[in-house]
């Protein structure tokens, strides 16, 4: 799986980072980073959490 | 065995429910009832980016209200009186909702100021119709926009006229704004910034009256003094839409009364602003107003009206609240509670900069954490609420976060 994140619609609430870490990170120039865009399987229930808890709907999954 | 459920109320915590339903593999028929005729929507850009006019209501749409859901929607519809035992909800109309399981979810309505629903020119901010009435008031480029009020709400709205370039003043009748959450210090930042960028903050201030016949002219203010405005925004505050329940035989108090699973009567259950049950975290009765508790009470809320047919404890509700507002280009995040009378730090940044954490401690432990851009050390000091880290090791914590 692929995420993708809609940067127009992102405002950095960080939800995304506090569900799944290891993928989201919002630093200090207060922007979201996606440290890894195709995370293993494993992370998916965490990364479909997160895409539903953002409070933007900024986050997709695209499967490839 | 529940074969079907009338959820009352189609913003965020009823649509939640409606679809934490389906997801539980509920078949049975779900009825959705709501006196507001637009398609669900989400509430926290009627105040930003709708009201700014960057977005049009296209863009609020609640995904739960255009999935496949097959519910039935009866929207422009009114409760008007639940009977918990030959179990119906009547509408507008006469007509009758039966249920088995009911989900009251109808929030609350925004205060007026006293004889200023008739006055042209005064608005209230709730619903997607208030926010394009608005819109459209400030379209006409009014002299002044006074805001009375400056929760959340009010500075938001304040945030989102001064940035459409309009004349703002911002009243607040307590001495700081949020001044019984967030305390003086805390608060007085939540004045600067709006003092900022221009915006006419007057503190400690209650307003007297509206002048004007048929349209607001002026409004009138407890020292006497006149602000003229073409526009007045009302934000003090919301009531409970409990009306429709008197005689329903529901606990009703500031709110539907639940336990500790959300459940108000047996088969019935609450969510969202309309909500107040009881918090072990925090030793008392909390409704909350704010976007992920009302989503997170709705799914509950849906689980516990299945739980009864299924195995298993019932879950207790009982979140860390999560609650975020946007006024500029800030960004204000608050994980938790805090109260005036609790103990305050700045652990992280400074106020004067305009990007710092706050922690608020109250029994000795963290009870809040409170952010302004800071959204990365927020989420990660949520834990220390989560877990109600002692005073001490919660401050030595969040010091050592970069």
């Amino acid at each position: 799986m692929r995420v993708v994140v809609d940067f127009d619609l992102c405002e950095s609430n960080a939800i995304c980072m506090g569900i799944a870490p290891e993928v989201f990170e919002v630093r200090d120039d207060d922007f979201l980073y996606v440290l890894d865009e195709t995370p293993p399987e494993d992370m998916r229930p965490k990364i479909e959490e997160a895409v539903q808890r953002c409070p933007k709907q900024a986050i997709s999954i695209v499967e490839e | 065995m529940i074969g079907s459920v009338v959820v009352v109320g189609a913003s965020l915590a009823g649509m939640h429910a409606a679809h934490t339903l389906r997801r539980e593999g509920f078949d049975g028929r779900i009825s959705v009832v709501d006196a507001d005729d637009a398609t669900p929507y989400d509430r926290p850009p009627l105040s930003k980016q709708v009201l700014a006019g960057d977005w049009e209501p296209d863009r609020i749409v609640l995904p739960a209200a255009v999935e496949d859901l097959d519910l039935d929607l009866h929207l422009g519809r009114r409760a008007m009186a639940l009977d918990r035992v030959e179990r119906f909800v009547r509408l507008d109309g006469g007509d009758r909702l039966g249920f088995d399981g009911l989900v009251v979810a109808t929030g609350a309505a925004a205060r007026w100021l006293p004889r200023s629903e008739e006055l042209d020119g005064v608005h209230v901010l709730r619903s997607l119709d208030d926010c394009l009435r608005l819109r459209t008031a400030l379209d006409e480029h009014p002299n002044r926009v006074v805001v009375v009020g400056a929760g959340f709400i009010g500075a938001e709205v304040a945030a989102t006229c001064r940035g459409r370039g309009l004349d703002v003043t911002l009243l607040e009748a307590a001495d700081v704004p949020l001044e019984r959450a967030l305390g003086t210090r805390i608060g007085a930042v939540m004045a600067d910034l709006h003092r900022d960028h221009g915006v006419d903050v007057r503190l400690g201030v209650g307003v007297d009256g509206l002048e004007g016949t048929d349209r607001v002219e002026a409004v009138r203010l407890a020292d006497g003094s006149m602000i003229e405005a073409e526009v007045v925004v009302v934000g003090i505050g919301v009531v409970p839409n409990v009306d429709w329940l008197a005689g329903s035989g529901l606990n009703v108090d500031d709110g539907v009364v639940c336990d500790e699973t959300l459940l108000a009567a047996p088969g019935v259950v609450a969510a969202g602003d309309i909500a107040r049950w009881p918090s072990a975290r925090y030793g008392e009765y909390l409704r909350v107003e704010h976007w992920e508790t009302a989503i997170a009470m709705g799914e509950t809320a849906a689980r516990r009206l299945l739980a009864d047919d299924r195995d298993g404890e019932p879950e207790r509700f009982d979140p860390v609240p999560w609650f975020w507002s946007d006024q500029y280009d800030r960004k204000i995040q608050l994980a938790g509670r805090s109260r005036a009378d609790d103990d305050v730090e700045i652990v992280n940044g400074s106020l004067e900069e305009r990007r710092f954490v706050a922690l608020f401690g109250r029994d000795g432990t963290v009870a809040g954490v409170l952010g302004m851009n800071r959204p990365a050390h927020v989420v990660r000091l949520r834990a220390l609420v989560e877990s109600r880290t002692p005073w001490d090791e919660g401050l030595a914590a969040a010091k050592e976060l970069a």
